[in-house]
């Protein structure tokens, strides 16, 4: 087990490096004079812009630009962004726990409503609730989610009136970020309904930012199952006259739910994608609308930086998905 | 009273229109009798068998006159009635010894399933008793085989594992679907030997579906030769090798490459089995016969008693008293 | 006992319908992915036809008619059969100009992505010593970040507009078309007919083209399928954002953009160019599903 998780360690590492290189790569192509670029100022006197061109490190050959860029991040230093002039790195710490707590909701809903349905639609293939469930699955992943989310605004919000349009709490509430999550840093406050108010405010954007994820994982856990329900090993159990729900939950579901582990794990890149969509829509906090912000502002610390941190989390949480694979499935384990 | 009697069973996948898989098949098996079911890839010797076993599913329709299992009439059992038999007095062991067992489990789990289900044990007493069933299929180092994963173990080592989970209920009937085809050469005469002396042993009865005659022809005390679904001879082994009645079973013995004697090329019939485009009306055998009269065209033969087997042909060969 | 009379062997293969015919019965089979290649067809008319079958210019402002509703609610006129949005403009004309910029936008994309993608894929496949693990490594790295980050970074780069939008989505899908041509490959390249091949003495580019890649087309038709819905969908996404194709150019993403500000006063503007969106994409997931149904269990079925 440790050789196994070593091993996929060891793959990570020329990867990260790999993004790095890929977002270096990405700013030195903008077009442009790049201490402009950088600076975000037009027009900067050739004294200064010497002086600037010295100290961004700008003239010295690209790999040794490189070599400072690496050097920088491994010391923490991410730069500045253009706008606040705080550190990419604390904004990101800052705003990164709403994206999180957005996320987390939106897996919730989408693995507990695309398991069951998916299951359900199994067992009973080719009936109404199977086509059903095929359709709106279809349906789901086929959808621009920022349309989605207007329509659900459109609704719920506008029309009836029980949810609120956008941000994560009412701006009466002022509640003390601790862990920055709200639905947890509420429960410390003294107001009452803070923490309703929270969730109030999480229930639509974390539907919609499910919605996708939901689609595939139920469509991926049927035919998972109907996949593994064909197989050699449950019509073994079948003639060892088990009965119908062991053969289905015990060894259907258990092999069937390996594939649909890792189109879990894969959603977290969509649902990173999705978040830049779901927090433009409803003023969510995250790091998604920071990131959107900044490359609308030209603040290219934040965008080239910003980047790259998603990259890392994207790569970390496939990571933590891969280990969890090999737990489930004894054959990738003690593969080699 | 036999223990096995299966009477004008008829396999569908579709409506009743379609073309049968298995086509009005008669078969008796008796307490303590080896039988082999041979045939070519397609002709439904395995299909026959998932029906016994209510392995069945949609779209496949289960028709048959009669379908007896040691006094249950397997077509009216509820399906928790047939759970009873199935695993228990009538177990089945398949091709692919690889893909048989669960890969996300240990064997010790597998065969204590059935030990759980059929027999009632639990704990301490059914890992006990799962270790002597892994001894007595001959399984090297049993102990440490319990918690090893089926992805860890040979192709002859799982079909042993298969073996002990169907003999776990003590059955009075195994059926073996080709259970060395996908076996080392030198594997599957271990395999056939393990069988046979479970069969003596414990005296259950076998019904072996393989294509190797020389297999049936050592192990078998009857052999029912299916082609395109249906029986077409049934008889006693060693007889039906030296005097086939039925063109079929003639040919089949002549294609074992050893009976060629040197020839040129291998003696085989012309044509291929019929599919779902082009059943012919008559025999199912007419297109390719080397012995077809204009009969055998239009009119379908019964499965009849002959001089030395049971035969479905109009004209059957080496019909003289021996 | 009679003498036994030769049989003739009938040529069986001939009952047997052709794999055309074989495929378009299976294909057809699905209603969901027939409908979906009826309403495709639609689009693609809409596209080709656009200027004659739009009954207004889509970027002619009607002063006079701003936010009027779809012709079948109060207020409505039938001369703006969909209504019409803020700046005046008839909406059925923009979205059927639209279904251009989606068509084009898609076709150009897999085609850019598909091409090299295959190229590559059978260089990873052919040469897994040499190019696989740098080919792969590189894709990994591409893949590692999401795709519409990517997309988004790259426009973030280049600037906006519909060249850079089609580049953008390119790019973002090579990956999968390697990595399934890659996997493909080397699963065919441990069969027999490869191996026959290679001692009758076949040159690597007829191998590679001739022999083992048409057995490859299944996956990736399904996988082009895909991809040009799921450009389609990023396209707007971009639009959406502002990043993409821009204003006052009729793409579909781009018209909800500025329709945000009209949730409360004039659904119709959000709604309706959202409402294409998911149908063309309805279609073509419909339509690569029933590929997909049609072209594999060929496979799965033969028994």
């Amino acid at each position: 087990m440790l050789s196994f998780i070593a091993r996929r360690l060891g793959l990570l590492i020329p990867t990260f490096f790999g993004i790095t290189l890929l977002t270096f790569a990405l700013i030195r192509l903008i077009p442009g004079d790049p201490v402009e670029v950088m600076m975000g100022e037009r027009r900067v006197d050739p004294e200064m812009h010497a002086q600037a061109m010295e100290r961004l490190g700008l003239n010295k050959p690209l790999y040794a630009q490189y070599i400072d860029y690496v050097g920088k991040l491994a010391h923490g230093d991410l730069g500045e962004s253009l706008r606040t002039r705080t550190s990419v790195w604390s904004e990101f710490k800052s705003l990164f726990p709403a994206t999180l707590e957005l996320s987390i909701a939106a897996l919730i809903f989408a693995g507990v409503f695309g398991l069951l349905a998916g299951v359900i639609a199994a067992l009973k293939r080719g009936s109404l609730f199977d086509h059903g469930v095929m359709g709106i699955s279809l349906a789901g992943y086929s959808m621009p989610i920022f349309w989605w989310g207007l329509i659900l605004i459109m609704f719920f919000s506008v029309s009836l009136g029980w949810t609120p349009v956008s941000g994560r709490i009412d701006l009466l509430y002022d509640i003390e970020p601790r862990t920055g999550f709200m639905l947890i840093d509420t429960l410390f406050s003294d107001d009452e309904g803070a923490w309703l108010d929270a969730l109030r405010h999480l229930i639509l954007p974390s539907i919609v930012l499910g919605t996708i994820p939901l689609a595939v994982i139920a469509r991926m856990t049927r035919s998972s199952m109907l996949e593994v329900l064909r197989e050699d090993y449950v019509r073994t159990a079948r003639a060892k006259g088990l009965s119908p729900a062991r053969v289905v939950f015990v060894h259907g579901l258990r092999n069937a739910l390996i594939p649909v582990l890792t189109v879990f794990g894969l959603q977290t890149g969509t649902l990173l994608a999705g978040a830049v969509l779901t927090e433009t829509i409803f003023s969510w906090p995250g790091i998604g609308k920071w990131l959107i912000e900044a490359i609308g502002a030209r603040d290219y610390p934040v965008v080239q930086n910003g980047i790259l941190l998603i990259a890392c989390l994207v790569i970390l949480v496939n990571f933590v998905v891969d280990i969890l694979y090999g737990l489930a499935n004894p054959r990738i384990r003690h593969q080699r | 009273m036999s223990l096995l009697n299966i009477s004008n069973l008829s396999v569908r996948f579709g409506d009743r229109n379609a073309v049968p898989v298995v086509d009005g098949l008669d078969l008796k098996v008796d307490k303590g009798e080896v039988l082999a079911i041979v045939g070519e890839s397609g002709s439904g010797k395995s299909v026959t068998m998932m029906a016994l076993m209510g392995l069945v599913d949609s779209p496949g329709i289960v028709t048959a006159d009669a379908l007896t299992f040691d006094g249950n009439d397997m077509l009216k059992l509820s399906n928790r009635q047939r759970r009873k038999v199935v695993g228990k007095d009538l177990a089945m062991i398949f091709q692919d010894p690889m893909t048989a067992l669960n890969p996300s489990y240990t064997v010790g789990f597998q065969i204590e399933e059935v030990l759980r289900q059929h027999l009632g044990m639990n704990g301490k007493a059914a890992r006990q008793r799962a270790l002597e069933l892994l001894k007595k299929v001959e399984i090297p180092a049993p102990e440490s085989r319990l918690d090893a994963y089926p992805h860890q173990l040979s192709g002859g080592m799982s079909q042993r594992v298969a073996i002990a989970m169907a003999i776990a209920g003590e059955p009075k009937l195994l059926i073996a679907d080709e259970p060395t085809t996908a076996l080392d050469v030198t594997i599957q005469a271990q395999i056939m030997e393990l069988l046979l002396s479970l069969q003596q042993e414990q005296d259950m009865a076998l019904i072996l579906i393989t294509h190797d005659l020389a297999v049936v022809a050592e192990t078998a005390q009857r052999v029912c030769v299916m082609y395109a679904g249906q029986a077409v001879e049934v008889g006693h082994v060693p007889q039906l090798f030296d005097i086939p009645a039925h063109p079929y079973s003639e040919a089949l013995l002549a294609a074992i490459p050893e009976h060629s004697e040197g020839a040129e090329r291998l003696a085989t019939l012309p044509g291929i089995v019929p599919g779902r485009y082009d059943r012919p009306q008559g025999c199912l055998l007419s297109p390719r016969c080397p012995y077809v009269q204009d009969h055998c065209r239009q009119q379908r033969p019964g499965l009849d008693p002959k001089t030395h087997s049971l035969a479905r042909c109009f004209y059957p060969l080496n019909q003289e008293v021996a | 006992m009679t003498t036994p009379t030769p049989a003739v062997a009938v040529d069986q293969s001939l009952l047997y319908p052709s794999p055309y015919k074989e495929f378009w019965q299976a294909f057809s089979k699905n209603k969901g992915a027939v409908a979906g290649l009826l309403f495709m067809l639609l689009v693609v008319f809409c596209a080709l036809f656009a200027p004659w079958v739009a009954p207004h210019d889509p970027s002619e402002q009607f002063r006079d008619a701003l936010l009027t509703p779809p012709s079948w609610l109060e207020g409505g006129q039938w001369q703006y059969l969909l209504g019409t949005d803020e700046l005046g403009r008839d909406l059925l004309s923009r979205l059927i100009h639209g279904s251009r910029l989606s068509l084009l936008i898609g076709l150009s994309s897999v085609v850019m992505s598909l091409i090299p993608g295959i190229l590559l894929g059978l260089l990873a496949g052919f040469f897994p010593r040499i190019m696989g693990p740098s080919i792969m490594r590189l894709m990994d790295v591409m893949l590692a970040l999401p795709s519409l980050l990517l997309a988004v970074a790259i426009v973030a780069i280049l600037g906006p507009g519909l060249i850079n939008t089609v580049i953008a989505i390119a790019v973002v899908s090579l990956p999968s078309y390697v990595r399934l041509t890659r996997a493909a490959v080397m699963g065919e390249l441990n069969r027999d007919y490869v191996t026959a091949a290679r001692l009758a003495g076949a040159s690597l580019p007829r191998l590679m083209f001739v022999t083992v890649l048409p057995n490859c087309m299944a996956p990736l038709i399904v996988q082009a399928t895909l991809s040009f819905s799921s450009a389609i969908l990023d396209a707007a996404a971009l639009g959406f954002l502002g990043l993409g194709v821009q204003p006052p150019t009729p793409e579909w993403g781009t018209m909800l953009a500025s329709a945000r500000d009209y949730i409360e006063r004039a659904w119709w503007v959000v709604s309706l160019p959202g409402l294409t969106i998911l149908l063309s994409v309805l279609a073509i997931n419909l339509m690569g599903d029933g590929l997909r149904d049609a072209l594999d269990p060929k496979l799965k079925n033969a028994a």
